[in-house]
């Protein structure tokens, strides 16, 4: 049941226990149990709301961060991780393989704000050797979740 | 002209689908409940593949029996999956959608006066083709009692000595019945003992909600009488690529290659490359759509049990077939104030065979908000009935 279960609230976490009980074919207070289950063991993290703020009037930047850094000893990037998604602007730290290390993104309100961040904040860390800021001009998608696309049946009315 | 049209094609009716099309396509705005096909789109990777095979240039015929990558794919896969074992050289044919394998698979068998057995509820394609290629067909209405399954009592009494071939359409549209194990076994007894042939229509194969679906050529004895049909409608969300496939002993695809390369020649060739793609790396999406489905079956037969509706709990295809008896009216009659009433569409049951007279076939082919609303409808539309 549990992959079942966290993938339809990944896509709807406002569906109620019992709906959710019916598609699962189970009983309610199980349903309830397993939740919450998954959210004392850290799995279900958050119930958030997927929004495209380029459709309302506030402004948003939103840049990725590409960071190098020097990975101490015995805590090897955890510790640098730490310093920079401690910062409440940083939506996302990501470990990387590759060309870099971390992969930082951020929301600001102007693009100056992101430039403050970037050059007074994440710049000076000791650990950091480099940094490359790329801006995001135009959200397509984003989780699993196309922007802007209106699904039309395209089907016959009745096929047998 | 004043000469008469062929008297075969004229006395064939027109399919009851087609009649209650015809009143649907007048209403604007109204929610359907009635198609056979997916509502998800074929999965990029596959469409992809198709792309890429138009533009490699790969517009040319392929041959006969179908790509022979394909072929091979097809054979891996029933091994895979249902662990029967064919020759892609000889055993295997590429057709345009399951329903040309129908049609050539009972030419290939068909002498005039041979007798076709049919279970009804079924898909509209079976009878006519029967008819079609020269054969008498011999109905058996199938009863709810059993859940729609065939019953080795049904078949005893359905043979005779002109009997030559058995069509066996589970997981089934549109009651959505399957047949188990233990369902096969008893009546691949009876055929085997009456040395009958069988043409198992698996089309909806992979949308089965009880275990793993059984081919009824997995069991002792039957793949030397059997046809098997099956194809990427369904299970891949491809039903606009037109194809499909038959396996069957080199003797009867030997023959129904004959038919399929003076007909069609080939099954389109864009598809082909498709199709392998999706046969190869496609077992993923199959899950994901399976999963949807049973979720909506699951909520649409919670959806009749609130609301006091009998219906048998079906575990195959993406159909639901509640029965609506007690409301005293035909499936046609209550099919058509559900639409003009509350502007939902679903199909009578009898447009399958008589015996789908009182049932109403019920898609799940949509996503569940559009079920909702649906079933909302559905709920006050009988409560006003039984008023």
């Amino acid at each position: 049941m549990r992959e079942e279960l966290l993938s339809i609230l990944e896509k709807n976490s406002r569906i109620d226990l019992k709906e959710l009980a019916v598609l699962l074919g189970a009983e309610e207070i199980d349903v309830a149990n397993e939740i919450k289950k998954l959210e004392e063991e850290g799995i279900i993290c958050g119930y958030h709301t997927l929004i495209n703020w380029d459709k309302t009037s506030i402004d948003k930047v939103s840049a990725l961060i590409e960071v190098k850094v020097t990975p101490q000893r015995g805590q090897g990037f955890d510790k640098i991780a730490e310093r920079i998604y401690n910062y409440p602007e940083v939506r996302a730290v990501y470990l990387i393989s590759g060309g870099y290390d971390l992969l930082v993104t951020l929301e600001e309100k102007t693009l100056r704000e992101i430039a403050n961040f970037v050059s007074d904040k994440l710049s000076t860390l000791d650990s950091v050797l480099s940094t490359a800021t790329h801006f995001v001009l135009k959200k397509y998608k984003d989780h699993g979740t196309v922007f802007d696309k209106k699904h039309e049946d395209e089907r016959e009315i009745i096929t047998p | 002209m004043t000469k008469p049209l062929s008297d075969a094609v004229q006395s064939l009716k027109p399919s009851g689908i087609r009649k209650f099309f015809d009143i649907v396509s007048e209403m604007k705005d109204a929610i359907s409940l009635g198609v056979g096909e997916p509502d998800f789109d074929t999965p990029w990777h596959i469409r992809d593949e198709g792309i890429f095979a138009l533009e490699k240039g790969k517009t040319f015929y392929t041959s006969n029996s179908g790509l022979k990558e394909l072929r091979e794919e097809i054979c891996n896969y029933l091994k895979r999956k249902q662990n029967i074992k064919y020759d892609p050289q000889s055993e295997v044919i590429v057709t345009v959608g399951g329903s040309e394998a129908i049609d050539i698979g009972l030419r290939a068998l068909i002498n005039p006066g041979d007798e076709v057995i049919i279970p009804q509820p079924s898909y509209v394609s079976y009878e006519p083709c029967a008819i079609l290629a020269g054969a008498k067909p011999v109905i058996i209405n199938l009863k709810a009692e059993n859940e729609f399954r065939l019953t080795a009592e049904e078949l005893k009494n359905a043979i005779t000595d002109k009997t030559k071939v058995l069509i066996l359409p589970y997981p089934n549209n549109p009651t959505g019945a399957i047949m188990e194990q233990k369902d096969l076994e008893e009546i691949a007894k009876i055929i085997i003992e009456k040395d009958i042939y069988v043409m198992s229509d698996e089309i909806y194969a992979e949308l089965t909600y009880k275990g793993e679906h059984v081919s009824i050529a997995s069991l002792d004895g039957m793949k030397e009488r059997t046809i098997l049909i099956n194809g990427f409608s369904k299970a891949y969300a491809m039903t606009g690529w037109r194809l499909g496939y038959a396996c069957a002993p080199k003797e009867i695809i030997k023959q129904m290659t004959k038919i399929h390369q003076f007909a069609i020649m080939c099954a389109p060739t864009t598809s082909q490359y498709a199709a392998v793609e999706a046969l190869k790396h496609g077992d993923e999406d199959i899950k994901m759509m399976r999963q949807a489905y049973n979720q909506r079956r699951r909520f649409l037969l919670n959806a009749f049990k609130e609301m006091n509706l009998e219906c048998f709990e079906p575990y195959g295809a993406f159909y639901v077939f509640p029965c609506i008896k007690e409301f005293g009216m035909t499936s046609e009659e209550f099919a058509t104030r559900f639409l003009e009433e509350e502007k939902v569409a679903a199909v009578p049951g009898n447009a399958f065979g008589d015996s789908g007279e009182g049932y109403l076939r019920i898609s799940y082919a949509y996503s569940l908000d559009n079920l909702k609303i649906a079933m909302e409808r559905l709920k006050r539309f009988v409560q006003n009935l039984r008023k």
